[in-house]
């Protein structure tokens, strides 16, 4: 047909994909660290005291973002499993499978930095609040869908029963983001809208946007390392594979 | 922000523990993690390269 869509599709193979991920992943390393140096400094040394949180509020550096991403990840995770399901595409599962674990994981920080910044500011480590139970339901999805592909053998039908269940589980995410606004909370409403202007002061939004593309640059370093893992895994009966333990 | 004095900054105001709590989870599971990662896949290349030793054998 012509030659755009050829050079398009070619990383959609594993053999093409995995060199392809192994030159990419120190470069991300690169960014994760650069990223997390400038977020740190406005974390800890640019940004000032909050007029009633004290020094507390800093928690906010590693809460937001980790909420963040933990609603990023499982949509990204849900698309990968749904190309996956519609294309029939082998990378499309894997890119699925090397995702949920890191979803899970900043869904578990993202509970644990709101518990101990919960302790001082509301009095209470844990509520069942619209907000809170929403994000640990989010939580148990990443679980569940690691336990559903887990328990099965063949990993072409775990694809594809886990991207149902990922795709059936799309539908938590507006209720987390919107549920400040939905149900009367005690979590306090969206730091960031895209309808106003924000309601904090300028470094601390740039602190916490610094630290969100700290915390992306590493979630797709640490993805592809883990997809690397994968495709070896799941490929290992191919010539490539052979080819590549021999090097 | 203006720090005073080192044990001023470790104190956070007296959130030190929650301040400190979530930076270090956070900086924990994130050397965690790709050390898990990066072991995934040494540990396979590994069994790969000793079934390609005794298929030559």
């Amino acid at each position: 047909m012509n030659n755009r869509l050829i050079n398009w599709f070619r990383y959609a193979s594993p053999q093409s994909f995995y060199p392809l991920a192994g030159r990419m992943i120190p470069w991300f390393w690169a960014f994760t660290a650069v990223f997390g140096l400038i977020g740190l400094w406005i974390s800890f040394f640019a940004a000032p005291t909050d007029a009633t949180q004290g020094e507390g509020y800093r928690i906010i550096f590693v809460h937001v973002p980790t909420s963040w991403m933990s609603m990023f990840i499982y949509l990204i995770m849900a698309f990968w499993a749904g190309l996956g399901l519609a294309l029939n595409a082998r990378l499309s599962g894997m890119m699925a499978q090397a995702l949920a674990p890191t979803g899970a994981l900043m869904a578990f920080l993202s509970l644990l930095t709101g518990a101990l910044w919960g302790k001082p500011m509301w009095g209470a480590w844990w509520v069942w609040d619209a907000r809170l139970t929403s994000e640990l339901i989010l939580f148990f999805l990443y679980i569940g869908f690691i336990a559903l592909q887990a328990a099965i053998d063949d990993p072409r039908r775990a694809d594809k029963a886990g991207a149902i269940l990922a795709l059936v589980g799309v539908v938590n995410i507006p209720i987390i983001y919107f549920s400040v606004k939905w149900w009367n909370t005690l979590h306090q409403g969206a730091s960031v809208s895209l309808t106003k202007a924000p309601a904090m002061a300028q470094t601390m939004l740039w602190g916490m946007l610094i630290m969100a593309l700290f915390f992306w640059m590493y979630t797709i370093a640490v993805a592809l390392t883990r997809v690397r893992a994968i495709i070896l895994e799941r490929e290992s009966h191919t010539e490539w594979v052979k080819e590549e333990v021999r090097l | 922000m203006i720090w005073n004095s080192p044990a001023d900054f470790f104190a956070m105001g007296g959130y030190a523990f929650y301040v400190w709590g979530s930076f270090g989870a956070c900086a924990l599971a994130m050397i965690v993690e790709p050390w898990l990662a990066t072991h995934r896949r040494t540990t396979i290349l590994n069994s790969l390269s000793k079934l390609n030793q005794d298929n030559n054998e």
